[in-house]
């Protein structure tokens, strides 16, 4: 389909460029502010629009009709720009703009605050900057050749490593910013590669002409394990994870929940588009790597989310989770490809989807709950946390319907895509291959496994920050999310809600992608619109807005009957304090303690240092520090070698002009040599 | 909905609502019996419901409204969970609403709320008790949803009452890998529902307790309704255990509403052949360390696995 009158590329475009536009307003404002108050809630209207027409798109595209098409004469000369809007890009770019909505409302209250920002980029840079980060992850999805792509994505990575230093001043969030940059263009160089090895093959780089071609097996799959590592990188799969908690907790909480939430899942287009779209002749088995580092990577990063002790960070492990729990379901829907199961390959594709749009709702609404935590206590370590939900309700509510839905909790969203996940895993004892068919299942206990840990660390974030009592004296200006703030956590919740209670519509919509992509369509089955059963009925079914309503009419109904045995007032009394004296804050379970079973069931995860106090210290201090086992065997290793090859060279850098000179004329002779 | 079926789901939710205090006086009963205990009476948990719904309400200073809320929505899951199991028939219109996985789902949901709650108030029971609950529930769970699941590849559905029905219309002959998921799902039970070894249910003492420290600051109506509600998830439990174990008496599609008024007396057979079976587990069982706990779940995790791998080789 041409770029006609009905093709909603055109707006899109438009309104990414209004990104753009906003981004400048805010550099050159005139008041010192940056236009924050403005600027901010336009920008939210546009994403509000973005997620509009994406949807709408999504709609009108016919299943088999390739998607629109545009190309602009802008870049390289002979080098045109392909931009295309396909089901697949639809579903992300509505992602995309439902989250910025969300995100950008509630920076217009956070970033006004002048205490958010002591050591900061100014407000009209920070602006600039968070618009460019979205117009770029916009056109990312957009872009229809490897060199826009490409393009795209440097500037994407750029833009949020300026968000990450925006407290450039702090040392600590310096190194951060650095080790993303490493981890980014890493990346970006194999991303880069893995275009190079299709486009050498097939001649031409525009996505058009790839998906035209036949690759060998032997550049398919160089370019699937590039691609891995590339788009692995940026989803944080382990052992590529490294950066993650520590670029996502340095940045400001919106900035945070955009790369978290929206940021992540360009990684899984990426990957969907690479797998299902560009290369052909992709072996069935390379989606077995795919689920395996995809399972590790998910068991790894909740286990390590489970022991930490800074909230934010808590949140970027569990961010690595979700993510493996994407590929894994990426991966499985490779192997029932190619294993001929389309039904299965269809359930697994629509998981990694629903997975993908669900953890970007719901995690972004647990960064901006921290921020405002932040904003209000000044705290990061939930050590120092407790008792919020009096002083914050709202924050603290709104998070809780964040913190169930990433449990994977029904009715909420959480547990939409979980169920869509171990559907798909009831098929893997089909797959026609000895040993296989035996270990895949096992993947479900292992998902079943993380879901049930995601739960246990919800319990302890959420157990921790906001019930109980303050641990910490001087919380007495603690203060509730600013209203603009709350309209923004509100639309993020609202949305965790509805994508759990209407799963069938949601199914629905991202069947398109499936159809598109040719991996398989679900049956129809005339099941209510209240009902998704993506097989059969009868085979399986979940209707969450039927037993949501059960469940009330019952609890509505015990209410009123226990009122009828006797109504009294409740009286309140001091909790129990065991006959020892009155109870304080010091003596609640901690962080650490929540975090101590996990750190001895999965001890082979960590690398320990405990320090212990001998019996005869006068002031005994206990201290135990966890690290990540990947630093030790692969990160510092690599470095060292980094080091030490460069001290070599270093020998040859002498201060002599002549030395150098001398340098120079052995190249051009060696050259020479070389070309005659 | 025929009517039919209106009335064996209006059945299984009061059924339930009904007889799982009984359940539990006779797991009591036994219990006593075979420990030479004179026995309290079977109805002993109605009296104990009865005084706790009468007496005054009390609620500890700094309580946030999540803790207020926690029994309604821990028994509110319950009573729901309940009305998808197939415990006297397998022809319940409301069970299409959620299928096994969601009822796994269900059963986490009432655990996260009752965690939540107990650390509300920040007292030091409260929270080591939601922190051990926890602890043992993210290792039960996998186990339980590994049972279902290879109870799932055996009849090909995820729907209760499906699976139900199609083990009933096999040949009696014991299938290997429900054998051994069936001592996985005995093992989760017991976990999941603070029994012995895991948990005592008798026990008050401070340093062993885990459910019974989550509801330390509970009273009256509130403890009444956790209490309830408590008694509602093992006789849900065992009545999962029936429909994927024992399938055999319960009313299925074809049959008229003779097959379901029979259904009633043969689960209270097997409720008290389950309840006799409990008790002895508990009898001859001493309590395990709070750090033993994962080592007992991951056998069960074993077991089901097995099953599954047996299920796998032998094709079914």
């Amino acid at each position: 389909m041409p770029a006609t009158l009905g093709s909603p590329l055109p707006t899109i475009g438009i309104l990414l460029c209004a990104w753009l536009a906003i981004g400048l307003l805010g550099a050159f404002w005139p008041a010192r502010d940056g236009g924050t108050r403005v600027l901010f809630p336009s920008g939210a209207l546009i994403g509000f629009g973005l997620a509009v027409t994406a949807i709408h798109a999504l709609t009108v595209l016919p299943p088999d009709a390739p998607g629109w098409r545009l190309v602009l004469p802008l870049g390289l000369p002979n080098l045109p720009t392909h931009l295309a809007l396909d089901a697949l890009s639809a579903v992300y770019l509505a992602v995309l703009g439902g989250v910025a909505a969300g995100v950008s409302l509630y920076g217009a209250g956070y970033f006004r605050a002048p205490l958010a920002l002591p050591t900061g980029s100014p407000p009209g840079l920070l602006c600039a900057q968070y618009h460019l980060f979205l117009a770029s992850m916009g056109f990312v999805l957009l872009a229809a050749d490897a060199y826009a792509f490409l393009v795209s994505w440097e500037l994407m990575a750029l833009s949020s490593y300026f968000l990450v230093v925006t407290d450039h001043r702090v040392e600590a969030i310096r190194e951060a910013g650095y080790l993303y940059l490493v981890m980014a263009h890493v990346g970006a160089l194999a991303i880069l590669l893995a275009f190079a090895v299709l486009g050498a093959a097939a001649g031409a780089y525009s996505f058009e002409a790839l998906r035209a071609a036949h690759f060998p097996p032997g550049v398919a799959g160089a370019a699937f394990v590039l691609g891995l590592i590339g788009f692995g990188g940026k989803a944080g799969l382990v052992p590529l994870h490294v950066w993650l908690p520590e670029a996502h907790p340095a940045a400001p909480s919106p900035v945070s929940a955009l790369m978290s939430g929206v940021m992540l899942k360009m990684a899984v287009y990426g990957m969907l588009r690479l797998c299902f779209d560009l290369i052909s002749g992709l072996a069935w088995w390379w989606g077995l790597i795919a689920v395996g580092i995809g399972l590790f990577s998910a068991l790894y990063g909740i286990v390590f989310a489970a022991a930490q002790t800074d909230m934010k960070r808590l949140l970027a492990y569990s961010s690595i989770e979700n993510l493996g729990i994407v590929f894994a379901a990426l991966g499985l829907a490779m192997v029932f490809q190619g294993a001929g199961m389309p039904l299965a390959a269809a359930l697994a594709l629509l998981a990694v989807l629903y997975h993908s749009v669900n953890h970007a709702f719901m995690k972004s609404l647990l960064f901006l709950g921290t921020g405002s935590v932040l904003h209000a206590t000044g705290q990061r370590s939930l050590g120092r946390l407790g008792g919020l939900i009096h002083r914050m309700p709202w924050v603290a509510w709104l998070t809780l319907v964040g913190a169930l839905a990433i449990a994977g909790l029904p009715p909420l969203n959480g547990f939409v895509s979980e169920w869509l996940l171990l559907q798909a895993f009831l098929y893997s004892h089909e797959v026609p291959r000895a040993f296989v068919n035996m270990a895949l299942p096992l993947g479900a206990g292992l998902v079943a496994l993380v879901t049930a840990l995601s739960g246990y660390v919800m319990v302890k974030f959420f157990g921790v920050v906001f019930l109980g009592r303050s641990r910490e004296a001087g919380q007495g200006a603690v203060h509730d999310a600013a209203p603009v703030e709350r309209i923004g956590l509100v639309w993020l919740a609202t949305a965790c809600v509805l994508l759990g209670l209407l799963p069938a519509q949601v199914v629905g919509l991202l069947e398109r992608v499936a159809q598109q992509l040719r991996v398989g369509s679900l049956p129809d089955n005339g099941a209510p619109w209240w009902m998704l059963a993506p097989i059969s009925g009868r085979q399986a079914s979940y209707a969450p807005l039927v037993f949501l309503a059960a469940f009330v009419v019952f609890v509505l109904l015990t209410i009123g009957a226990v009122r009828l045995i006797r109504r009294t007032r409740a009286v309140r009394v001091a909790p129990w304090d065991g006959g020892f004296g009155p109870l304080d804050a010091r003596m609640q379970d901690t962080a650490e303690g929540f975090g101590q079973p996990i750190r001895q069931l999965f001890e082979p995860f960590f690398a320990m240092r405990r320090q212990l106090p001998s019996p005869f210290d006068t002031a005994p201090t206990y201290r135990v520090t966890i690290g990540d086992r990947f630093w030790d065997l692969l990160y510092l290793p690599l470095a060292g070698l980094l080091r030490r090859s460069s001290s070599l060279l270093v020998g040859l850098q002498g201060t002599r002009l002549s030395a150098h000179l001398l340098y120079g004329f052995v190249t051009l002779v060696v050259l020479l040599g070389l070309v005659l | 909905m025929s009517p039919l079926e209106g009335c064996s789901q209006i059945l299984a939710v009061v059924a339930a609502l009904v007889a799982a205090p009984l359940f539990l006086g006779w797991v009591n009963q036994c219990r006593a019996w075979l420990q030479n205990r004179s026995a309290p009476s079977v109805l002993q948990i109605y009296r104990g419901l009865r005084k706790l719904f009468h007496k005054d309400l009390l609620v500890a200073q700094g309580a946030s409204p999540l803790f207020g809320a926690a029994p309604y929505v821990v028994f509110g899951t319950m009573a729901v969970a309940a009305a998808i199991i197939p415990s006297m028939s397998t022809r319940l219109p409301f069970a299409a609403t959620a299928d096994a996985i969601a009822l796994v789902g269900l059963f986490a949901t009432s655990r996260v709320f009752l965690s939540l709650a107990a650390m509300d108030l920040g007292t030091p029971f409260g929270t080591m008790g939601a922190r051990r609950d926890m602890m043992v529930g993210f290792l039960a769970e996998p186990a339980l949803l590994m049972v279902i699941f290879v109870a799932s590849l055996l009849s090909a559905t995820t729907a209760l009452p499906q699976i139900s029905e199609r083990l009933m219309t096999q040949s009696l002959t014991l299938s290997p890998s429900l054998a051994f998921t069936a001592v996985a799902f005995t093992m989760v039970l017991l976990a999941e529902n603070a029994r012995l070894p895991i948990d005592n249910p008798a026990s008050h003492l401070e340093l062993t307790m885990i459910h019974e420290a989550m509801l330390l600051e509970y009273s009256g109506r509130h403890l009444a309704l956790m209490e309830w509600a408590a008694a509602l998830k093992l006789f849900n439990y065992a009545c999962v255990g029936f429909a994927l174990f024992l399938p055999w008496g319960a009313a299925t599609g074809t049959a008229g509403p003779l097959a379901l008024l029979a259904a009633i007396p043969v689960l209270v057979v097997k409720l008290m052949l389950a309840g006799v079976a409990l008790a002895a587990i508990e009898t001859v069982s001493a309590k395990l360390r709070v750090f033993r706990a994962p080592e007992f779940l991951a056998t069960a995790f074993l077991f089901a696995v097995l099953g599954l791998l047996v299920h796998v080789l032998l094709g079914g």
